[in-house]
């Protein structure tokens, strides 16, 4: 035998690691960045980083080929050409900064409302709210209306927290995790994190969704639910409970509003909590029999006290959820699950919160000043995402399944879901939305906020609405996120009034990101006789994304390892159960192109348009760029950004701006953690060690302790309006859907897009793949060969009823308009439910793809089948009638085969290819390995 | 004609977890990241056509998704991590006409010295698993490597001498070790849990082990019992009965 090859097992790995924030999704990882001689030469997890621990997913890994995309923009360009055509010229960063000012600046000191600002998937909505806030527009938001808002407001008017990212099951120590519609594409690797911790201790994982693919095909079992119907299966599985006795009474009567009176006078108080004198509401003791204070040391509530004829919540939400109508055999046709599927869920819930209950031996005191030798642990918990929220009844539905874990006293329980800094925190420490604009002047508060009555709503003295998107208005009255869905059909209707200039930042409105990706770009190139419909539109992105072609001005941003970024407390940190988190990204590489960080080019804007905080006295620009602002701006005395490091060094939340303090951060690895003390770490709201914490990490001013909303008095208000009750009185049209919507207990009621979409017999869903992000995953050259197309999934009663082929395509029709596409068979699936691959369809033209890119002639988008309204009159959104969320899996189609073809229909003019960087994949082949290796020039 | 070691010191594998591994591709990209580096380790590993029409490129690792269909309960959907099983009795390293496939004496790691390699691509097909994949621009035959490069390498910090692609696995179904030794952490997972070698018929004897997807279906909970028939007491009579319980 002749000797073995030698094989180089131990060479130098790189010359040097840098630490940052991954943005190849929204999770924000830590990353090591690799350099060798100065280049990106590998990324690998951060093992010291709180969300990812060293493990990363396959976009994390592949950021290599983002920075080095041939689709990154490389210099201002200015709009020659009509708008869609793709023409444009290159010009200097002055020139694009005085273009922009010279638009905005009249429109400031004469009609601010005329600049709508909204921006896509930053994570600096803290800065970009507060720049906007500063200019005075009212038009601001995120995109969290197309995205997550039932989420968030379904869970902060109930648990004052939410699910996405805002907390997580207690991996450890949980018997039953069941997940709700959860697909892979937020807080990825946290849960795969999880869900492989409960797999290490052989706990069993549920998943409730129509597609089992992901973490559904793992899940020991799976209930493949009808689409829309999860709300009606979760108030079912509390009538099994209720039936049962089988709910935590004790967690009910000390955390939560049950034992509250509910006014049972007619009128205008009617269904409201009934307030003593002081109008403070009260329970009744049941040491005594006699009205007590509800925050009263050693008060026993009574959950079955009744005063004047007012009763407890509880026995109203008891009374509702045991009606017949809630049985799993009245709700098992409408939701495809049976009945004794149902029951057996519910024993098993049952069976984890009792029969697997523990004692924590943690001693706590609560905010009534009663002690507890332990905490009590509730080992089930639950998660939920996009599946119930993007219905347009997904607000009720995240409240069904809040009420759900609160019955079963799980909440912030040990075993159950943990919310994470700065929540919990109830609906009174968040703002209210502000939009009183003045000229010259800035915006008299904060966009967004939470509502508590009509008194909040942003509406003009007419009662017309006074934000563009009509957020907090009738049409969507707890629209914590605004609607950016509704943004450019608004501005080109005119309704409510029309606008000046379009400004996005990161959002593909063009393609993906709009409900009705052909009627938008429609909108977009819409004329008034000479001048567009929208006459400005102002976009700031990275790359050639489908939306640059139809701006006028783009400002190109940097990719994310070239930049500073905060991901922030103010804003959307990286918080554990355990830890209040937050991080940065910084330059890891500088630029080779002439891009600039959008967050510094807003701040330059902001001081070329004399915005308030963003100038010094004599005028000069007070920060010089977004690092300077990361450091030095402070929204409280005290309090800013970052909560690291502040002050000389060693301050945490409080302190006073440390010049050294990105310095810091980097140092550590790119993040800053405040650990939650161990007595503190459960049952949070109430816990007086959390409450004293938080307030001196600077998430409150003072403890903010409350309980669990299970009865809302805000819904109530605006149900009571919508009865005819207050002077604030909403149009006719949506009188019925509010009193219907704005229950102030959790319902359900049939999604809008069924009466919407008659005639229309099957589902269509839309997923996010583990491994690609909305659009952006298709520039990169190693994610498109994993996932470079996609197909319609239809289940076996489809394909075989309709006698399909493999290689067919479909047609599929909606009440809004067709496509063909491409089409596989698929068991593992509601049979009534079609589904594809979100945003792999890309126009021709796009994102330096070639025109015959499979994903441009076989990709598709859904988005063509939706329309940004409902059928009728008044233009009443496709969204939630209480938060606005763009409800986009309330879709109703139907198909017809149509045979083999190949290429996917609609088609759209090829986009013209806009100056960028080009290189590549390719190009850096060639260079980096010539022939055989080799380290190229 | 290649000769295999008539033993290894240690047989060095991989077990995956099929009921773990939720398919999300982590372990792909990292393994391309890691051995597309050009540092005098390895010379990267090429792609075609990476923004165009037919976008084709070398991995070594991939992963696959299958629907399984049981005879009762629904469909299932079962991914697949798809890598060299550093087998025993290697075909591709006994196939190999010049001596580049080789299958190490100290660990088992089967390799290819890609200076011996002449691309005639026999390995690729001798193996049985669809492991190799031949570097359409290098010419020669890129396979898992095990991360040779990475699990002795001193430059790397001791808990980092792993494969990427457990180091990266997000779940946690991925482990590393040696499958030699009885007692070793991945011997032992095995044998608990029922790790299985892929086609054992063909007599190729693979190292790698992948785990069962564990039974699927309904729990064993009692069903609850109604506290009483709350039709015949009303709803006072329940909510007695419940806040009796207090």
């Amino acid at each position: 035998m002749t000797a073995e090859p030698h094989v180089v097992t131990s060479a130098p790995i790189s010359d040097e690691i840098r630490r940052t924030t991954c943005y190849m999704c929204a999770c924000r990882c830590g990353i090591n960045v690799h350099l060798t001689e100065g280049r990106v030469t590998y990324i690998e997890g951060n093992r010291d980083h709180p969300i990812n621990k060293g493990v990363l997913c396959a976009k994390g890994a592949s950021g290599i080929m983002q920075v080095t995309a041939p689709s990154r923009l490389r210099a201002p360009l200015r709009r020659v050409g009509p708008r869609g055509s793709g023409a444009f010229e290159e010009i200097s960063w002055d020139e694009a900064l005085e273009t922009a000012t010279a638009w905005m600046k009249p429109l400031r000191e004469t009609a601010p409302e005329k600049l709508a600002f909204f921006t896509g998937r930053d994570q600096s909505q803290s800065l970009t709210g507060w720049w906007a806030q500063a200019y005075g527009t009212p038009n601001y938001a995120a995109h969290g209306g197309f995205c997550s808002v039932n989420m968030a407001a379904g869970g902060i008017y109930t648990i004052g927290g939410a699910f996405w990212e805002f907390g997580q099951p207690d991996w450890d120590r949980t018997e039953l995790f069941v997940m709700f519609g959860v697909a892979e594409d937020h807080d990825s690797n946290p849960i795969k994190i999880g869900i492989g911790k409960l797999k290490d201790r052989g706990v069993r994982v549920i998943s409730v969704n129509p597609i089992r693919t992901g973490y559904s095909a793992v899940a020991d079992d799976w209930y493949g639910i009808t689409p829309g119907t999860d709300g009606l299966f979760i108030l079912s599985l509390v009538h099994c409970l209720l039936e049962a006795g089988k709910i935590d009474l004790d967690y009910l009567a000390q955390w939560t509003n049950a034992p509250f009176l509910v006014n049972a006078t007619d009128g205008p108080e009617k269904g409201l909590i009934f307030k003593n004198a002081e109008s403070q509401p009260f329970v009744i003791d049941r040491r005594t029999g006699m009205p007590a204070p509800w925050d009263g040391k050693g008060v026993a509530p009574d959950l079955g006290a009744a005063l004047l004829g007012h009763r407890t919540v509880f026995q109203h939400l008891a009374e509702e959820y045991l009606k017949p109508d809630y049985a799993p055999e009245a709700v098992a046709d409408r939701c495809g699950i049976a009945p004794w599927r149902i029951r057996a869920l519910a024993a098993e819930l049952a069976q984890a919160a009792f029969d697997k209950a523990f004692a924590l031996p943690r001693p706590w005191v609560d905010f009534r000043g009663n002690h507890h030798e332990v905490m009590q642990g509730r080992p089930v918990s639950f998660h939920a995402m996009r599946g119930i929220s993007a219905h347009s009844n997904g607000f009720q539905t995240a409240r069904a399944l809040h009420l759900l874990q609160i019955f079963l006293g799980s909440v912030e329980a040990p075993g159950g879901y943990r919310l994470k800094p700065p929540y919990p925190k109830p609906i009174e420490a968040h703002p209210t939305p502000h939009h009183v604009s003045v000229p010259g002047k800035p915006l008299s508060g904060p966009h967004l906020g939470y509502v508590r009555s009509p008194a909040d709503l942003c509406l003009k003295e007419d009662g017309t609405p006074a934000r563009i998107d009509k957020a907090f208005s009738w049409e969507a009255p707890l629209s914590a996120h605004g609607l950016m869905h509704m943004l450019i059909p608004n501005a080109h209707a005119g309704d409510p009034y029309r606008i000046d200039t379009l400004f996005l930042y990161m959002a593909n409105m063009a393609w993906n990101s709009s409900m009705n990706s052909a009627q938008v770009m429609q909108m977009l190139t819409a004329k008034d006789g000479e001048d567009y419909v929208i006459p400005r539109i102002i976009y700031s992105d990275a790359y050639a994304s489908e939306m640059v072609a139809y701006a006028d001005l783009i400002l190109p941003d940097t990719t994310y390892l070239e930049r500073h970024d905060c991901i922030s407390l103010l804003d959307r940190p990286i918080s554990e159960p355990d830890a209040a988190g937050d991080s940065i990204r910084w330059p890891v590489v500088e630029p080779d192109r002439e891009v600039r960080g959008f967050q510094s080019v807003l701040l330059d804007l902001g001081a070329r348009l004399g915005l308030p905080g963003m100038v010094n006295e004599d005028g000069s620009p007070k920060f010089r760029d977004y690092a300077d602002y990361i450091v030095s701006h402070q929204r409280k005395p005290g309090i800013g950004p970052l909560m690291g490091f502040r002050g000389t060094g060693e301050d945490q939340g409080r302190g006073a701006p440390n010049p050294d303090q990105i310095a810091r951060y980097i140092e550590n690895g790119g993040f800053y953690q405040a650990h939650v003390p161990e007595g503190a770490a459960y049952m949070k709201p109430w816990n007086a060690a959390y409450q004293d914490w938080a307030v001196g990490l600077g998430l409150y001013d003072t403890p903010q302790p409350y309980l669990f909303s299970l009865w809302s008095e805000p819904l109530r208000r605006f149900q009571l309006a919508a009865e005819g009750h207050g002077p604030r009185q909403p149009p006719e049209h949506l009188r019925d859907r509010l009193r219907q919507a704005m229950s102030p207990y959790p319902v359900w009621y049939e999604p809008a897009g069924e009466a919407a979409g008659e005639g229309y017999p099957v589902h269509a869903l839309t997923q996010r793949p583990m491994d690609m992000y909305h659009s952006w995953g298709s520039q990169n050259a190693w994610l498109r060969q994993i996932k470079g197309r996609n197909v319609l999934y239809l289940p076996t009663a489809i394909w075989e009823g309709q006698g399909f082929q493999p290689g067919d395509y479909a047609r599929v029709e909606s009440p809004t308009g067709a496509i063909t596409v491409p089409v596989a068979h698929m068991a593992a699936l509601n049979p009534h439910t079609v589904w594809t691959w979100n945003a792999i369809g890309k126009r021709k033209g796009a994102w330096a793809l070639a025109p015959d890119a499979p994903e441009a002639v076989e990709g598709f988008l859904l988005n063509h089948l939706i329309s940004e309204v409902l059928p009728g009159p008044n233009r009443v959104p496709n969204s939630d009638p209480v938060t606005g969320q763009a409800a986009w899996f309330d879709q109703k189609v139907r198909l017809t085969r149509v045979g083999p073809r190949d290429a996917a229909e609609p088609q759209f003019p090829v986009l013209p290819d806009p100056p960028r960087a080009g290189g590549g994949r390719g190009a850096n082949f060639l260079r980096k390995f010539g022939r055989f290796g080799g380290r190229g020039a | 004609m290649t000769t295999l070691p008539q033993t290894t010191g240690k047989k060095l594998g991989l077990v995956i977890d099929l009921d773990t591994c939720v398919g999300c591709q982590a372990c792909v990209t990292a393994c391309k990241g890691w051995n597309d580096q050009d540092q005098g380790r390895v010379k990267g590993l090429s792609d075609q056509d990476p923004y165009g029409a037919a976008p084709s490129g070398t991995f070594l690792n991939r992963v696959h998704s299958y629907q399984v269909t049981p005879e009762t309960g629904p469909a299932q959907i079962v991914t697949f991590p798809r890598s060299c099983l550093h087998c025993e009795d290697a075909p591709c390293v006994t196939v190999c006409p010049t001596g580049a496939s080789f299958k190490r004496a100290e660990d088992g790691i089967v390799l290819v010295n890609e200076d011996a390699c002449i691309g005639c691509g026999l390995c690729a097909w001798a193996c049985p698993y669809g492991a190799r994949e031949m570097d359409a621009a290098q010419g020669v035959m890129k396979k898992c490597t095990l991360c040779v490069d990475r699990i002795y390498n001193d430059h790397l910090p001791e808990e980092d001498r792993e494969p990427a692609c457990v180091r990266t696995c997000p779940t946690g179904a991925r482990h590393f070790g040696d499958f030699a030794d009885p007692d070793s952490a991945v011997s032992r997972l095995s044998a608990d849990r029922g790790g299985y070698a892929l086609m054992p018929d063909l007599k190729t004897k693979p190292v790698n082990r992948y785990l069962p997807p564990r039974k699927k279906g309904a729990a064993q909970a009692a069903p609850l019992a109604p506290l009483l028939e709350i039709r015949a007491s009303g709803f006072a009579g329940w909510l007695d009965r419940v806040l009796g319980k207090i």
